[in-house]
């Protein structure tokens, strides 16, 4: 049993470490789909993740403190929307002043505010998402074997965040592919004169989808500083925005492929911790900076066409202007 | 006039007067910073700009210091710029070249003194840096994958490279648990407070060294090969226009592929300055954001070697006016200038529009009714 | 009498200092093909995208079966029964012909519904209107005639009554075009009023029943179709009587210079758009290649340039750089074309000849900038400076000043530095496509008698234009491409407009599909099965 253990705490752990890249990676989907870049995922997610504790902190409701990141994101993405989509600026620099405006008024605001060197203070279990045993899982854990096991460790006991995200990963499917939203939202990114000559606003299509981002950033950074974590940390986000942009890339801009994508990048996430010091037969010790980096090589082997091919969507990173 | 499609504005209007309107609006909207934690932006400042330019404590050495990386990182970004490559790999291409300095040094600075090492440092540094630029510039060559994307993965994995060379080979090789250890010191150039007394004068401590020349010499030769060399020629016909360059017999992809590896020897060159001269040891994450600010000198700089010149001294200011602020206003955290340097990017890049439609506007309303008077005068 | 189905009044439209339509005023009856004839660049387009909304004029009323109406987007324009086929289609490549269809009128926010509506909606009109399509192919994987197909069903689908085609013909071979000919009587037939965008005569006399003509912004004729003919339509495109010959001596042609043996092409998608093309070019004349656009001639351009490989066939040159067989394979770029003796004007000199961003000075050098004489081992501004004074004092380039930025130099003058450019080094062989492609009158004659002149002194010259008129005028020997392949050769003294259209129209050789398409029809096919 003690092999089930091991993997189901592992599986645990990978499904905890894939959640707020399942929120950003869909978050990238929205965006990107519409044919707006974001690179501005992870300054995003770390700024939802400070406003998240910052106002979980002071209020002592986590709610909201989700709505204090949702917000913040929000407006980040406005920021982002207005300099592609009204000032057809270039969405790769507009994303990296996303991320550093975030690196840099995160911290400085947090310092000023509780002098701990960026940190925001500690929060409460009541200030906080916390785990969530589901129904029956302590008992079926004990009494049935593997499937128990697996409920309760796997399947039960994370916050409420974590379903969330399975939920949006859902709801994203089906508004992409089952709604007049969703087909406009694809043909925006595709083809932006057919969706203006169709009498639809390709500004009003894009500025919808950042800010459906930016709430989807604010989900994610809430959940690293206020459900993963106890507090707000400078650069907590370390990468994980740029790891759901690959995501994204690996899925094909598609939300069931960026789920699976997330899911094995939290997995090897959960593994890097574990693997320190352990001697695999036959290889021997491996490092664990193999695993931070296999989500990054992976995805440049892909977009190099050596397994599959990603093609993004057409329009992605042009600003919109009508023909003449 | 009907000779002519449009009129534009004048030169000094387009990379004078514009991105110091647009960096202006960038320290205005950093002073409401200021001025939400309670402080005031007028003095916090001035506070910096004294940092930054005082001699007293090394100040202006500093911001020269500072100066020296962002000049190597923003010719980086420019060089490929002009290519119209857009390199976010600088971090990641200077991080892997401070490999090279470990490399050189370890194995050599109990043998050879500076004079020999230095340019084999130099050698590395850009050999290093050229080929994590290369290998992104290939694949979107080749292989078409998106240069930005690349760049990003790259610097990400060279975070896991470095950390596991410095852990794993060089730390045990003395030094503690995530850096090297020390170069001997008749194997790294001397600081130019260490010079100062044998060239007849005074300088407080600080980290600039000789190697400010070097990066001085590294605009003038990125000049020449942006405006006065062939490839130069190519890699800016590329950049503009890639279909013209077929037409005129440019291979496009070969000089995307040379002009990353430029454009990674020049971001690894920043390990020189830094890991090898400034620092004298490879220190994990040695690069911290020096990579990224390359970014914000060659916008704010418009990619011209000069342009780059007064933008790295303006970030370098920002970055030793910062650390000297949160002496005098602890409430202000250094990492303030990330606040602006992100600001900047935002202005006088995704927001160029902003500023620059309606004052071009201006001046070429004023050029139109110039040339309207002239026509009129001329009948 | 019936209110016309459009009438404009007075429309003015600006773009800075640029008039793009002044004072128009067109009345189009309901249930005619109404054509709009000009020149590029004379306002035709502007004029449609005001009536479709995409532009607002600045003065002037739009009047839709007599009412007035007032057109901001367009939507609006939909609503008031006005559709638009545009010239490059505005179609989702990854949709099928449903979605790209529905999109926009989608009518609810869930798509179960909304699509089988629409499924039954489309069924309606395509059989009404004879345009069979299958509405769950993925337009990308249509051919171009279908896909403009598409663009009509999504005007129809609409609600469209008056439709409005801008350059339809232009991507389409003749049997497509012939296709559409249909359609569009089908659908006077059925009521729908058409404005046929175009500046081919040809398509203007064989559907229209009225035509307009615009010229420089202006609308200067209108005309019952049946009362008119090409000559007085082009004299009134131009503004003049149209200059039919060159003053020109007959040609004394010289050694071959260029052999161009069975050049077969295939794109990406598998489409052969060149075969076995073969000709021969000598020097001191000049050789017309006629022909619609899109069939084979800027393929045909690129290869012989070195800015494509060829699939299969061979090109042998004898210049003064000696004599050079190119091979599949070790196809030479444009760099080692000009050393070997050729010269070449690009079809599209904005995309392909200069670099807009760049002083005039930098494009009076771009595919010579490796000559020595421009500075060695760096360039020298100086010599580069001075070469372009020669250039522009030679050509008349206006303004005079090298350090000029090129966007800012005309179509005209842009034009004639590249034509400088490529034929002060006098090359042996020439290669020009279009170059008189909105270029004003005054420079048109100039570049023609350089070319003229270029040609006696014994340069090859092989000359790409899809205007008859000019290689009439200007041409010794013609071949005429269709489908990617030489239909026909002609003297140019002994020939004609009309057999020249024959040879356009008439395919190489009767068994040869026109869509011969292998891999490509096999994925759309798979596609239907596992629709099906």
């Amino acid at each position: 049993m003690d092999m089930f253990d091991q993997l189901f705490s592992l599986l645990g752990a990978s499904i905890r470490m894939a959640t707020p890249l399942i929120f950003a990676a869909m978050a990238g989907i929205y965006s990107e789909r519409s044919g707006i870049v974001d690179i501005g995922l992870e300054g995003k997610m770390l700024f939802g993740a400070f406003a998240a504790a910052v106002v979980s902190f002071e209020t002592g409701n986590p709610f909201f403190g989700l709505l204090g990141g949702i917000a913040i994101c929000i407006l980040l993405s406005l920021m982002h929307g207005f300099a592609s989509v009204k000032m057809r600026g270039d969405q790769v620099i507009s994303g990296l002043a996303v991320n550093f405006l975030a690196s840099g008024l995160t911290v400085t605001l947090g310092h000023a505010w509780y002098s701990q060197g960026g940190l925001t203070p500690a929060l409460t279990n009541a200030q906080r998402f916390t785990g969530i045993t589901l129904p029956g899982a302590e008992w079926l854990g004990e009494n049935i074997p593997v499937i128990g096991p697996l409920y309760e460790q796997v399947i039960s006991g994370h916050n409420i965040l974590v379903y969330v995200a399975f939920g949006v990963v859902a709801l994203t499917y089906w508004v992409l592919f089952n709604t007049r939203f969703g087909l406009r939202l694809r043909a925006t990114g595709e083809e932006p004169n057919a969706v203006d000559s169709a009498g639809i606003s390709v500004a009003w299509v894009r500025y919808r989808a950042v800010i459906i981002a930016g709430v989807l950033c604010g989900f994610a950074g809430t959940y690293l500083s206020i459900a993963q974590n106890a507090a707000f940390q400078r650069e907590m986000t370390s990468g994980r925005g740029y790891i759901a942009l690959a995501a994204v890339i690996f899925g094909k801009w598609h939300p069931r492929g960026a789920l699976a994508a997330c899911l094995l990048f939290g997995f090897l996430q959960a593994l890097e911790t574990r693997v320190q010091n352990v001697e695999i037969p036959m290889i021997g010790e491996l490092p664990s900076q193999l695993f931070s980096a296999i989500p990054y090589i992976i995805t440049v082997v892909l977009l190099a066409g050596f397994i599959g091919k990603a093609i993004a969507p057409k329009a992605v990173g042009v600003p919109y202007v009508k023909e003449r | 006039m009907s000779q002519l499609a449009a009129v534009e504005s004048p030169r000094w209007v387009r990379i004078g007067l514009i991105p110091l309107l647009q960096l202006v609006l960038a320290l205005a909207v950093s002073s409401l910073v200021v001025l939400m934690i309670g402080e005031d932006p007028i003095r916090a400042f001035k506070i910096m700009i004294h940092g930054a330019i005082s001699t007293e404590f090394g100040g202006l050495s500093n911001t020269l210091y500072y100066a020296t990386n962002f000049i190597f990182t923003g010719l980086a970004v420019a060089v490929a710029f002009h290519a119209g490559l857009f390199n976010i790999g600088g971090e990641g291409q200077a991080y892997v070249a401070g490999l090279a300095v470990a490399l050189v040094c370890l194995t050599l600075d109990s043998t050879l003194n500076v004079w020999f090492i230095a340019p084999l440092v130099v050698i590395g540094c850009a050999a290093f840096g050229a080929l994590w630029g290369v290998i992104p510039g290939y694949l979107q060559a080749k292989r078409g994958s998106h240069i930005v994307v690349t760049t990003i993965m790259f610097n990400f994995i060279a975070t896991a490279l470095m950390s596991y060379a410095l852990v794993v080979w060089i730390s045990p090789l003395g030094g503690n648990s995530t850096d090297s250890r020390y170069w001997a010191s008749d194997a790294v150039i001397p600081k130019v407070h260490e010079l100062a007394p044998s060239l007849g004068f005074e300088a407080s401590f600080s980290l600039l060294s000789p190697v400010l020349l070097v990066a001085l010499a590294c605009c003038a030769l990125v000049w020449i090969l942006i405006w006065r060399t062939r490839l130069g020629f190519a890699i800016r016909t590329v950049g503009s226009n890639p279909n013209a360059a077929t037409y005129a017999g440019i291979n496009a992809n070969r000089v995307i592929i040379i002009t990353m590896a430029i454009s990674g020897a020049l971001a690894g060159m920043m390990a020189f300055n830094e890991a090898y001269a400034a620092q004298g040891r490879l220190i994990l994450n040695f690069t911290s954001g020096f990579g990224f600010m390359g970014i914000a000198v060659a916008l704010m700089g418009r990619n011209h070697p000069f342009g780059i010149v007064l933008a790295a001294l303006l970030f370098g200011a920002l970055y030793q006016g910062g650390t000297e602020l949160q002496f005098e206003i602890p409430s202000i955290s250094p990492q303030m200038v990330l606040v602006i340097q992100g600001l900047v990017v935002f202005f006088t890049g995704a927001l160029d529009r902003l500023i620059r439609e309606p004052v071009e506007a201006v001046f070429q309303r004023r050029a139109i009714a110039n040339a309207n008077a002239a026509v009129a005068g001329g009948n | 009498m019936t209110a016309p189905a459009i009438e404009l009044k007075s429309i003015n439209k600006r773009f800075g200092p640029v008039w793009a339509n002044r004072d128009i005023d067109l009345k189009v009856m309901p249930g005619t093909v109404h054509g709009i004839v000009g020149e590029n660049g004379a306002g035709k387009s502007t004029l449609m995208s005001i009536l479709y909304g995409f532009y607002t004029a600045d003065t002037g009323q739009i009047l839709v079966n007599g009412q007035h109406i007032n057109i901001q987007n367009s939507q609006q324009a939909i609503a008031a029964g006005i559709g638009m086929v545009h010239q490059h289609f505005m179609l989702v490549e990854p949709f099928t012909v449903l979605e790209n269809v529905m999109l926009g009128m989608e009518g609810q926010g869930l798509l179960a519904r909304a699509q089988s509506k629409a499924r039954k909606a489309l069924n309606e009109i395509a059989s009404r209107y004879g345009l069979d399509i299958d509405p769950d192919a993925i337009v990308g994987d249509l051919p171009v005639g279908l896909q403009q197909r598409v663009e009509i069903l999504k005007a129809l689908y609409r609600g469209a009554k008056i439709l409005i085609l801008d350059e339809p013909t232009s991507v389409l071979t003749p049997q497509e075009t012939g296709q559409l000919f249909n359609i569009l009587e089908s659908l006077r037939s059925q009521g729908v009023t058409v404005l046929l965008i175009t500046h081919k005569l040809r398509e203007i006399m064989a559907i229209t029943n009225h035509v307009s003509v615009m010229r420089a912004g202006k609308m200067v004729a209108h005309r019952d179709t049946d009362r008119t003919n090409p000559e007085e339509l082009a004299e009134l495109m131009v503004g003049r009587k149209v200059l039919l010959k060159v003053d020109k001596r007959p040609a004394c042609p010289g050694e071959n210079r260029m052999t161009v043996n069975k050049v077969g092409y295939v794109d990406d998608r598998g489409v052969k758009r060149l075969k076995d093309i073969s000709f021969s070019l000598r020097s001191g004349e000049i050789l017309g290649v006629a022909g619609v656009t899109g069939n084979g001639q800027s393929e045909l351009m690129k290869i012989l340039t070195g800015a494509l490989q060829p699939s299969t066939g061979s090109v042998s040159l004898e210049t003064g750089a000696g004599v050079h067989v190119l091979k599949v394979g070790e196809w030479p770029d444009a760099g080692q074309m000009r050393d070997y003796g050729m010269g070449h004007v690009p079809e599209d000199r904005l995309q392909q000849g200069v670099v807009k961003s760049f002083d005039a000075s930098e494009n009076a050098i771009l595919g010579y900038h490796n000559k020595e004489e421009y500075g060695s081992p760096l360039l020298k501004p100086e010599n580069i400076v001075n070469a372009t004074l020669e250039l522009m004092e030679a050509y008349d380039v206006r303004p005079q000043l090298p350090s000029l930025k090129t966007a800012n130099f005309s179509g005209g003058n842009q034009q004639k530095l590249v034509l400088a450019r490529e034929m002060m080094k006098e090359p042996d062989i020439l290669i020009i496509g279009q170059p008189t492609r909105g270029v004003d009158i005054g420079a048109i004659e100039f570049i023609h008698r350089n070319l003229i002149a270029a040609r006696d002194k014994g340069a090859a010259v092989l000359l790409v234009s899809v205007e008859l008129d000019e290689i009439l005028s200007l041409a010794d020997r013609i071949i005429v491409m269709n489908d990617g392949a030489i239909t026909g050769e002609v003297v140019a003294s002994e020939t004609n407009e009309t057999e020249l259209g024959v040879l356009m129209t008439s395919t190489a050789d009767a068994d040869a599909p026109v869509f011969e398409d292998k891999g490509h029809s096999g994925k759309y096919e798979k596609k239907e099965e596992a629709a099906a």
